[in-house]
């Protein structure tokens, strides 16, 4: 979707602030809320594709208002929601409902420490024919999709280079609505500066990409 | 590429503002999923220990300081990263697909999430605050070099600025360049050298740096 969290390329948004001895959490509830949605995650109801949709799916004037972690209470909210753990009465009553049966978490405490130990990936290992070959000159293709995709809205319709091929990957732009991972190729594309820029870009530089199989047709 | 989707509906998207005071709000959140059983707080509590205590930038910094002090794993970190950084105990959560790219006197990479922001949490911890703001996100791809200027960081012209935009689940590190007059240092000595800001792309290593950015 054509929102604001796709800001690659964006002018306005001020300088950067770099805080000296940044703390990992500004507040307890940053490290809470973080917390809550790998906890939560763990219950399978939803993947990594669903829930970057979810925040991206919080209107822009609030996705530029919210801090980071204010973002993840929303998206947080919104998926367990929509997955029916939880239901809107029982948030804003922040108690359970009268015919709610308690569950058993999860995650332990080992459990989460091996589930972060372990990771989730996102590579799978079947045969997907790779369409292209490192070194070979592609475009992507100029589509604006209304739900989630990984092809930054810069970077559409654009001549560049594959530089390498990662593997096969699950596919977010379905993955993120439950239709299937469609596992298929990642390739880094390289693109000149100039290419996505114009000529106010050096001539030296370079975007490296990461394209899903889909994304891209031969130049 | 068509998905043949329905269009999405407003109403989906209407939702509560999160109020003005989220620590209140994230407390009751907690509270409700504990009473259901949703989630364990201990899990919670494990969770927030960890990427306080123990995954953070320092772990990237002893990998870069190893590629400094041994050839054999600066090859086998740059051709599979995932295996060398498993070989130093790292790994995992947000870092399960591993690319590290190197600098060099003549090629400056410089790392950015524009979507999102997506960092490799095994190796940085998770990331600073600038690393996730709009200015970032929206200025890395398009004006690298003003913003390694913010940075404190004047790069010149015949060096060539690469920028690698983490849209799939690869994450990128940065193998710094090593500095002059280091020659007769260990790995641990290097490794406290070594700034997060360097793994990203935004810094380079020098003698004088010991903080922890």
């Amino acid at each position: 979707m054509n929102s604001v969290h796709d800001m690659g390329g964006m002018h306005g948004m001020g300088p950067i602030v770099e805080e000296k001895n940044e703390p990992v959490f500004h507040d307890e509830w940053e490290g809470r809320i973080f917390a809550m949605n790998l906890a939560m995650g763990a219950w399978r109801k939803w993947n990594i594709d669903a829930s970057r949709h979810a925040r991206e799916l919080i209107p822009p004037a609030e996705y530029l208002r919210m801090s980071y972690y204010e973002k993840w209470v929303a998206g947080l909210i919104e998926l367990i929601v929509k997955s029916e753990l939880v239901t809107r009465d029982e948030i804003e009553s922040a108690t359970p409902a009268a015919d709610s049966v308690k569950a058993v978490p999860a995650l332990t405490a080992d459990q989460a420490i091996a589930r972060i130990a372990t990771g989730i990936p996102a590579k799978r290992n079947v045969d997907a024919p790779a369409r292209f070959k490192v070194g070979q000159r592609v475009r992507t293709c100029n589509m604006h999709p209304v739900r989630h995709t990984r092809l930054p809205r810069y970077a559409r319709g654009r001549f560049g280079t594959i530089n390498r091929d990662h593997g096969v990957f699950v596919f977010p732009d379905t993955d993120a609505h439950f239709l299937g991972e469609k596992p298929q190729h990642v390739y880094s594309v390289c693109f000149a500066a100039r290419e996505l820029w114009g000529a106010q870009a050096e001539e030296k530089d370079s975007v490296y990409v990461d394209m899903w199989d889909e994304y891209l047709e031969p130049a | 590429m068509s998905l043949d989707l329905p269009p999405t509906h407003r109403h989906e998207h209407d939702r509560q503002a999160v109020p003005s005071d989220p620590a209140l709000r994230v407390k009751a959140l907690e509270s409700l999923l504990v009473e259901k059983g949703l989630v364990d707080p201990a899990a919670l509590d494990a969770l927030v220990d960890a990427y306080e205590h123990k995954i953070g930038p320092r772990n990237g910094a002893r990998v870069v300081a190893r590629a400094w002090s041994d050839p054999a794993y600066k090859q086998r970190l740059l051709s599979n990263a995932d295996a060398a950084i498993a070989e130093m105990g790292y790994g995992g959560f947000q870092g399960e697909h591993m690319v590290v790219v190197e600098n060099s006197a003549k090629v400056h990479n410089l790392v950015v999430c524009t979507l999102c922001s997506c960092y490799p949490w095994p190796v940085l911890g998770l990331p600073p605050v600038w690393y996730k703001s709009a200015p970032y996100r929206s200025r890395a791809v398009i004006d690298p070099r003003g913003v390694l200027r913010e940075f404190g960081l004047e790069l010149p012209e015949d060096v060539e600025v690469r920028v690698w935009d983490s849209t799939a689940e690869v994450r990128y590190l940065v193998l710094p360049e090593r500095p002059a007059g280091t020659e007769g240092m260990n790995e641990e000595a290097l490794a406290a050298l070594v700034t997060r800001d360097a793994m990203v792309g935004v810094g380079k290593v020098s003698l004088k740096v010991g903080s922890t950015a």
